[in-house]
């Protein structure tokens, strides 16, 4: 029984999160020809409801072209690794309370690990795989450029990411996401108390999917389109799908390190059953990815891409430095009981 | 190659420094945008009405019914693109000359308007439209039927041409 419904909770949480994807993906289209004073696809169904599903048909009709002296089983594999990592890391995010259904307490999680945040950071660092590799198998200097550049900028923020994390983990106490969104009930959010940690992680996650202002892997202008410019066809939508899953999921973590997860203060006191709590809940955590998003979406128009001398210097120079001044701040207010 | 030194502002605050402020200055400026008037145009339902100066596809005028051409031939002489091809013949009517076949091939047609610049007679004009779409070459090709077209819709242009002169 347990695991008929693991095997039901990923089915529906897989389909659920490529839908959202695939939304998101539009939502980045509509807002940034908004932003833009332009209208945006809305032709495709109702205001463009339908662009998805046609982007998709389109991607897959495309012909699927490997580059001369390419190397092929590497040019193949690369997509599904990053799209696998970009999938695989929202299995550790909890998304919502109990739930009850037919009887059955389900947990809304897909897996409850002890290491959830080790493992995130595990899984988010393999995705520099996907990208360098693809870089390197494609037999073309943009893409080796966008490879390197990629692998680069993972490192040096890699690093200001996991300590900005561990100020939360200070706090809550333990690894497990679930102990985290617990200990942020009420209004004890961590953005509120670790508004340092939170800038530091919300940069180094622009840096971990490679959004602006720091995509220098597929900086167009530089490099036509970094480390996917040899892709086409089925083999691209992979890379675009990760891409915006890989939004999703960040904004995800985001939010259940920093935004208090599914927490909704206030939810119980207008007297809703238990199974409606949840549902709004499970709602409210979308509502705030979706603000994550835009606020990725908005910022992607707002200030331009670093130069790569800049991009080091703000990693190793100032986020390490900073992070590690929010560790220790943390550190001193949780020894001396002030969290 | 000697590389530019990098300058560093000197007169920023301290606080300025850390840019969140300006960040987020920046993203209300970027939001403000999403309320502003669109500047999209929904085009097959919202048609553009070019200015009277714009060069669309040539055609003939038509005056009581008949065209003005007298076939003198000048601008299948001019054209660059030699799209122009005019066969003349004689008629009853005062003008004593007449085109038997005027075809204009719009897959040559280049829209520079000498045509128009050098006709006589005001016969031949470029019109407002500008939608011009075949499924095979030979329908490129318009003859008088499709070419002709009453004065007083073509009043613009006239008018703009001899404002012009």
């Amino acid at each position: 029984m347990e695991l008929l419904i693991s095997i039901v909770k990923i089915v529906v949480v897989m389909g659920v999160m490529l839908g959202i994807v695939a939304y998101i993906v539009l939502l980045e289209r509509r807002l940034s020809a908004a932003i833009q004073n332009r209208i945006g696809p809305n032709r495709v169904g109702w205001q463009g409801l339908l662009q998805p599903i046609a982007d998709v048909i389109k991607l897959v009709f495309k012909e699927d072209i490997v580059p001369y002296k390419a190397n092929r089983f590497i040019h193949d594999l690369a997509p599904i690794i990053s799209l696998a990592v970009a999938l695989t890391t929202f299995a550790v995010v909890p998304f919502g309370d109990k739930i009850n259904l037919f009887g059955y307490d389900i947990k809304l999680q897909i897996a409850d690990v002890n290491v959830g945040i080790l493992y995130i950071l595990a899984l988010t660092s393999l995705g520099v795989y996907g990208l360098t590799l693809s870089g390197w198998s494609s037999n073309s200097k943009y893409a080796l450029l966008g490879g390197v550049r990629s692998s680069a900028q993972m490192i040096s923020y890699e690093l200001s990411m996991g300590l900005a994390v561990l100020g939360v983990v200070m706090i809550a106490g333990s690894l497990k996401l679930d102990a985290i969104v617990e200990a942020q009930a009420g209004w004890k959010w961590n953005i509120f108390l670790q508004p340092i940690g939170f800038i530091t992680f919300v940069t180094t996650a622009f840096a971990e999917t490679n959004r602006l202002p720091f995509d220098l892997p597929e900086a167009e202008p530089e490099l036509v389109a970094g480390y996917h410019t040899e892709y086409s066809g089925l083999k691209f939508g992979a890379y675009y799908l990760s891409e915006y899953a890989n939004m999703f999921v960040s904004s995800a973590i985001i939010t259940t390190l920093y935004l208090g997860g599914w927490q909704m203060p206030f939810v119980h006191s207008f007297g809703f059953s238990d199974f409606w709590i949840s549902i709004i809940q499970v709602l409210g955590f979308l509502a705030k990815v979706i603000i994550i998003v835009s606020f990725f979406i908005i910022i992607r128009w707002t200030i331009p891409r670093f130069r790569y001398d800049q991009l080091m210097n703000l990693g190793w120079k100032f986020m390490l430095p900073i992070s590690i001044l929010n560790l220790l701040l943390t550190g001193a207010a949780v020894l001396w009981g002030i969290l | 190659m000697k590389q530019k030194p990098i300058v560093h502002r000197k007169d920023l605050h301290w606080w300025e420094q850390f840019y969140i402020p300006q960040i987020i200055n920046g993203m209300r400026i970027t939001l403000s945008q999403v309320f502003r008037p669109k500047f999209t145009r929904q085009y097959p339902e919202e048609k553009w009405n070019p200015p009277s100066s714009f060069r669309g596809r040539p055609v003939l005028v038509e005056q009581n019914g008949v065209e003005r051409c007298v076939a003198c031939g000048l601008c299948s002489r001019v054209c660059p693109a030699l799209a122009i091809d005019v066969q003349a013949s004689e008629t009853e009517l005062l003008k004593e000359r007449y085109p038997v076949r005027f075809e204009i091939n719009m897959l040559r047609c280049i829209f520079c308007g000498f045509c128009e610049e050098v006709c006589p007679e005001e016969a031949i004009v470029m019109s407002k439209e500008f939608e011009l779409v075949f499924r095979h070459q030979e329908d490129a090709i318009f003859g008088k039927e499709k070419l002709l077209l009453p004065a007083d819709k073509l009043k613009d242009r006239l008018e703009f041409l001899r404002k012009n002169r």
